[in-house]
């Protein structure tokens, strides 16, 4: 049985359209494991076992009657901050404490309508606020990955915020899983753990029904073993949709017909910006490593300039709590979720408030706060929306010139262990994770991290491509080249 | 730009989190690290640019001025830690 859960979607599908595996086969097999290992990992924080039983007699009865869906019978992971119908839904947060909606996110009845099985609910960083997935109520994620040659066999994070959906995908535990991104959050958590993830352009995903963190920069998008996977989870999540009004308009394209196509003659741009001070040598390596083989498979390379680059952290660090700070209001012990008593009204706010949101979350939302208030607007809020229309325009203008994708490193490091105290000590040291996929929100733009190869250490590390706006088919085309030529990365089973 | 422990205070009861001195006195060193953080921004001339309201083109999506949901009383209130009758239940607000 249990190799039913080494199979990536793609293998699943046609093994299950040729009828040689049943879905409550392949179902069982994923509750199996997750009963087995998840406590290893801390990845699900609620597992619907009978739901995902009786979701795959569903499929394997729609299968029978010919009327199978794209994700038929396809077992998945849900990050926690997806509303999902009747079903723990508290974006890891202490204040939503017994929310189970009354109603389903447009992207995951997008998956059910697909077929797909829902195993569970996946860890993450409250309300998606932190890059080490060690910002959630219910505890740390733990990453399959272990270095090797270390001193310590310190667990490590597996990135954040959406660490239990890359945890779990690489440990699988699912076939694949939602996640989001407002700042790096599907790419990140994918460059540590060796799996593939993809921010798509804003406005191709619905927001209706996530738990909002920064409205101008959520976007949703999958994490998967390969590109392939990631190409038709993405079809099955992107919609129009009439409930948000941020959301296009747009046919959704075939992207996984897409994989294969050649990268012959597209221009692909190098930003000497992202070349950091104190990057270590392997991030620069995996880069050359990574334009060498677009170069092989016929890409043109060119030197491209993005100015702001280093402006695009500071700005999201006010433009993110600063929205935050106003969608965070909403919990305040009268509608939903957990209620502290106090003397007065005000006194009930405040201590639901105090005692419902982490230390993260606090921390951004004073920021936002702050940054908004009388007298500040301008000096903070207004001023960092002017740099962010800076950041959109050094791309525009470089794929105005003809660039068709932009290929940096995923993150500046690999992953880092649990509770490390320089981390902990000094949150800016944690935004800094961010630095090359922040800017992707900033503009809009999609991005894919796809793995290229393993530390000096032993750990995965990715190289992300970013697209034209909704470029997607071209950042699988690209990626899928890379993962050709980089292959596959799983770690050494220990749990 | 920096913040002293009064504006955290102020700041933290404008966002309704109850905060004790010692937790004001660590988080103002936390936010004027952050607040020093995006100093840096303050290099940048923005004389002319347009602030960002949309990153992506769009046109706001209208649609017709009807109603297309509602009378789902029971399921508003389902979550809420304490309600009475379709209402929600706070603390007395008027003497």
């Amino acid at each position: 049985m249990s190799d039913l859960t080494s199979l990536t979607i793609a293998e699943a599908r046609n093994k299950l359209a040729d009828k040689a595996i049943k879905a409550v086969e392949l179902t069982d097999a994923y509750l199996a494991a997750i009963d087995q290992s998840n406590s290893s990992f801390n990845a699900y924080v609620a597992v619907t076992a009978d739901k995902a039983r009786e979701m795959a007699a569903q499929s394997d009865a729609r299968i029978e009657a010919g009327e199978a869906g794209a994700l038929e019978g396809i077992p998945l992971g849900i990050k926690d901050l997806y509303a999902t119908e009747g079903v723990h839904t508290q974006a890891c947060s202490h204040i939503l404490d017994g929310f189970k909606p009354r109603y389903e996110s447009t992207v995951t009845a997008n998956l059910w309508a697909d077929g797909a099985v829902m195993l569970g609910k996946l860890n993450m960083d409250e309300f998606a606020m932190g890059s080490s997935n060690e910002a959630s109520t219910y505890g740390p994620v733990v990453n399959p990955w272990r270095a090797e040659n270390s001193a310590s066999d310190a667990a490590l994070v597996p990135g954040g915020s959406s660490g239990g959906s890359a945890s779990a995908v690489t440990a699988r535990l699912c076939a694949a899983a939602t996640a989001s991104d407002t700042g790096g959050s599907i790419r990140q958590p994918a460059a540590f753990t060796g799996t593939v993830g993809i921010k798509p352009t804003y406005g191709r995903c619905s927001r209706w029904g996530m738990v909002a963190f920064a409205s101008s920069l959520d976007q949703a998008g999958p994490i998967t073993r390969d590109v392939r996977d990631a190409a038709i989870m993405l079809k099955s999540m992107a919609s129009p949709d009439e409930k948000d009004t941020t959301c296009v308009d747009l046919p959704v394209p075939d992207y996984e017909a897409a994989i294969g196509g050649s990268v012959k003659g597209m221009k692909i741009g190098i930003p000497s910006e992202y070349r950091i001070d104190g990057m270590p040598d392997e991030i620069e390596t995996l880069w050359q490593k990574g334009i060498a083989w677009l170069k092989d498979a016929g890409a043109e390379i060119v030197d491209i300039s993005l100015p702001h680059t280093k402006y695009a952290l500071p700005a999201y660090y006010i433009v993110a709590p600063a929205e935050a700070s106003s969608n965070l209001a909403r919990y305040d012990g009268v509608k939903y979720g957990l209620r502290v008593n106090g003397d007065d009204i005000t006194d009930m706010y405040e201590k639901t408030r105090a005692d419902g949101f982490g230390d993260e979350v606090k921390r951004r939302v004073m920021i936002g706060t702050y940054v908004l208030s009388a007298g500040y607007y301008d000096a903070y809020y207004l001023r960092a929306q002017k740099v962010r229309t800076l950041i959109k325009q050094d791309f525009e203008t470089c794929f105005n010139n003809g660039v068709d994708m932009i290929l940096t490193p995923a993150t500046p490091s690999a992953a880092f262990a649990i509770g490390d105290e320089e981390m902990a000590a000094d949150p800016v040291k944690m935004f800094l994770n961010d630095v090359f996929t922040v800017t992707v929100n900033m503009a809009g733009l999609p991005g894919i991290a796809v793995p290229a190869g393993l530390s000096k250490n032993g750990l995965p590390l990715g190289l992300q491509l970013i697209g034209r706006p909704f470029g997607e088919e071209a950042l699988f085309q690209t990626a899928h080249v890379i993962e050709q030529a980089a292959g596959h990365f799983s770690p050494q089973k220990w749990w | 730009m920096s913040v002293d422990i009064d504006t955290v205070k102020r700041v933290a009861n404008l966002a309704r989190i109850a905060v004790s001195n010692s937790e004001a006195e660590k988080m103002q060193g936390e936010l004027n690290a952050i607040l020093g953080f995006v100093e840096q921004l303050n290099e940048v001339d923005v004389d002319g640019v347009e602030p960002m309201t949309s990153v992506v083109d769009m046109k706001m999506k209208k649609r017709v001025d009807i109603v297309t949901d509602g009378s789902k009383a029971d399921d508003i209130v389902a979550n809420a830690p304490e309600s009475e009758d379709h209402f929600f239940m706070v603390p007395k607000v008027i003497e």
